[in-house]
């Protein structure tokens, strides 16, 4: 009956499209692999040397594919550097619904923490890129996929404080299956707090930059994922509100090759740019650069375009050193509290 | 003809017994059996009183989509004078899952949002099952804009499985226009109250019941996903429905003990459905209190409370 099947379709905060995948994913080594381990390319089956991976970002040299990275080393890849201050956030009430299903969600996040060494799924850092002060939150999809929960929550309004009190711009790399369905309700409530975070930012006057990552999906979407003032996609990258075995089950079809990829989303307008890993560094500061009023870089070498297959060498060479930044005069000229 | 849940088949047994005496009553003429049907009513309205006294979440989701609950139609028939419906996002397309216009709430012009499930084949899909793609959401939008310059209060009533999980709503960013539309009841300068009538399913629900304050009906759930969504992921079985419904904390008791709702709105006894006229007329007056106390609010304090209250959310538990 058309109803059932339609109600039944409906779950709008999903993680389904992508935590099935895990068991292939979970097969690709993480950054604390032996050095001599070759990977394999998820799309061509080429190998590849870890560390030469490692040297691209984590992009296959080739097909650039962009394999998914944890919070610390998108982190490492963003700030000048490579360091940053960690934000810390408020504590949130543990399994407040106490929580079962196949397993204890108390047991699940003990392991998620153990596995990640995070506190949850987002980790909030302040630091400077191309020497543009910035404060990013990270969502790690390793953390129970990303899952946005009270935690997460707590970490984009701390993070949208510590934009408005630094002035500073925010930006947010989203990984995220959805919703985190152990917390149930508050879990969905988080979609307005969110939401709360991200007007502190724009009323603050101070620009507010999403970077699409593969997957986003879910309840993330629909809230601060999808409110930047700019968004930027990672190539390649799943995002979509409804998960492809949601909608498969719906409409019973097939979904069209390059179904919410970045790509597919840019040519309907929901995304600015997909930008390759390489280039997220220059793209976001010179973005920042004209948003806050901050003079355009010193050396206008470091602003060119890189090439599709820019090399180390390249990319390091574009890395600045950690020079003093414009926007500590910008931001004590400014000196007002929102 | 009452379509009967299966708990309630103690009362249609009953309710059954009945007919088949009344049957008999009009039948042969001198058989008395009125103090016989007097008993039984009496028996079947204790059955009914049990049974509803001890609804586990999952029979609460089934009673709140029962096929005769009262839908949104009916509340804006019973609460609004002069209903005038607008149509279309002015961007793409009309979208009646979700209806939005303007009419009169006991004299006071009001701006309503209402997810319309239907009741027949006919009106189902004409209101696509209450599942609004992003063109209803975007509508939204433009009815709380328009509310916000003649600075008249907005009343949602949600009742929703979700938002439609389709190719053409991703198409045209399903979730972009949940999130615009939530943005939206966050920076209202005019009160705003939400009532979840029946189901309040996950983004497509909250997307217009971010609103200063939210009302639950007592047999009414919220939450983030379908239970039988979660049983799929969580359980790898959907048939454990019943055990997410009950994990997952969707009953109007459970939400405010989170405090994640203001308050409930009581049904009559064995669901909204026996008595659609007495909770739409209940579901006013609270209606009615709200946007009367939220009218001495400044604008500025509307949107700082409405913040605030949302940002309070999860805070104290422990």
């Amino acid at each position: 009956m058309a109803e059932e099947d339609a109600s039944k379709g409906s779950l709008s905060l999903n993680w389904i499209s992508n935590v099935v995948r895990p068991k292939i994913r979970g097969f690709w080594p993480k950054r604390d692999v032996p050095e001599n381990l070759w990977v394999k390319n998820p799309e061509t089956g080429e190998m590849v040397f870890h560390q030469e991976l490692e040297a691209n970002q984590f992009v296959f040299p080739g097909s650039g594919f962009h394999q998914r990275i944890d919070a610390r080393t998108r982190l490492r890849l963003l700030f000048d550097n490579a360091t940053w201050e960690n934000i810390t956030f408020r504590g949130v009430a543990t399994d407040p619904l106490k929580f079962r299903d196949e397993r204890r969600y108390t047991d699940r996040l003990k392991a998620a923490k153990a596995k990640t060494g995070h506190e949850d799924a987002i980790t909030v850092g302040a630091g400077t890129v191309e020497g543009v002060e910035i404060v990013a939150a990270v969502q790690d999809f390793d953390f129970m996929g990303g899952s946005l929960g009270m935690a997460a929550g707590e970490a984009i309004v701390a993070a949208a404080e510590a934009a408005v009190e630094r002035h500073r711009p925010l930006i947010l790399f989203a990984a995220s299956g959805g919703a985190r369905m152990q917390e149930g309700i508050l879990s969905l409530m988080q979609l307005p707090r969110t939401t709360v975070a991200v007007e502190m930012v724009k009323e603050a006057g101070l620009p507010y930059i999403v970077v699409l990552t593969n997957p986003t999906t879910g309840g993330v979407t629909a809230s601060y994922a999808m409110l930047g003032d700019v968004h930027i996609a990672e190539p390649g990258a799943l995002i979509g509100f409804a998960g492809p075995r949601v909608i498969e089950q719906t409409i019973r079809e097939k979904l069209p090759e390059g179904f919410q990829r970045a790509e597919y989303l840019k040519d309907h307008g929901m995304v600015d740019m997909v930008v390759h890993r390489h280039d997220l560094r220059p793209t976001l500061a010179r973005l920042c650069r004209m948003f806050m009023k901050l003079p355009a870089a010193a050396a206008p070498a470091t602003e060119e375009e890189a090439p599709e297959e820019a090399t180390v060498a390249e990319a390091k060479r574009k890395k600045p050193a950690g020079v003093p930044t414009v926007l500590d005069d910008a931001a004590a000229a400014a000196g007002k509290t929102p | 003809m009452r379509t009967f849940l299966d708990f309630e088949k103690p009362v249609a047994d009953l309710m059954g017994q009945i007919q088949e005496l009344r049957r008999l009553q009009n039948g042969e003429d001198g058989v008395s059996v009125s103090d016989e049907i007097a008993t039984l009513e009496e028996k079947a309205r204790e059955a009914l009183k049990v049974a509803y006294s001890r609804l586990t979440p999952w029979q609460k989701t089934q009673v709140a989509r029962h096929p005769d609950r009262p839908h949104a139609v009916h509340y804006i028939a019973g609460l609004i004078d002069e209903f005038t419906p607008l149509a279309g996002d002015r961007k793409f397309s009309e979208d009646q899952a979700l209806i939005a216009g303007f009419g009169r709430f006991k004299g006071q012009p009001v701006a309503v949002l209402a997810q319309e499930k239907g009741a027949d084949t006919q009106t189902r899909l004409q209101h696509n099952f209450g599942m609004a793609r992003p063109e209803g959401y975007r509508k939204a939008v433009r009815i709380m804009e328009l509310a916000q310059r003649f600075k008249l209060p907005v009343i949602s009533l949600v009742d929703t499985a979700g938002a439609y999980p389709g190719v053409n709503a991703e198409e045209r960013g399903q979730a972009e226009a949940i999130a615009r539309s939530t943005e939206a009841c966050l920076n209202l300068r005019v009160p705003n109250v939400a009532i979840v009538l029946g189901e309040g399913g996950s983004g497509g629900a909250i997307a217009i019941a971010t609103a200063n304050r939210v009302f639950m009906l007592e047999h009414a759930v919220y939450s983030v996903i379908s239970p039988e969504g979660a049983a799929s992921i969580l359980w790898r079985d959907s048939t454990r429905a019943q055990d997410a419904a009950t994990a997952m904390k969707i009953t109007a008791a459970d939400l405010q003990g989170l405090k994640v709702i203001d308050g409930i709105i009581p049904e009559p006894l064995g669901g909204a459905h026996r008595a659609p006229d007495e909770v739409i007329a209940r579901t006013g007056d609270v209606i009615e209190r709200t946007l009367s106390e939220l009218s001495v609010l400044s604008p500025e304090d509307l949107v700082r409370s409405r913040r605030q209250k949302f940002l309070d959310i999860g805070r104290t538990l422990s």
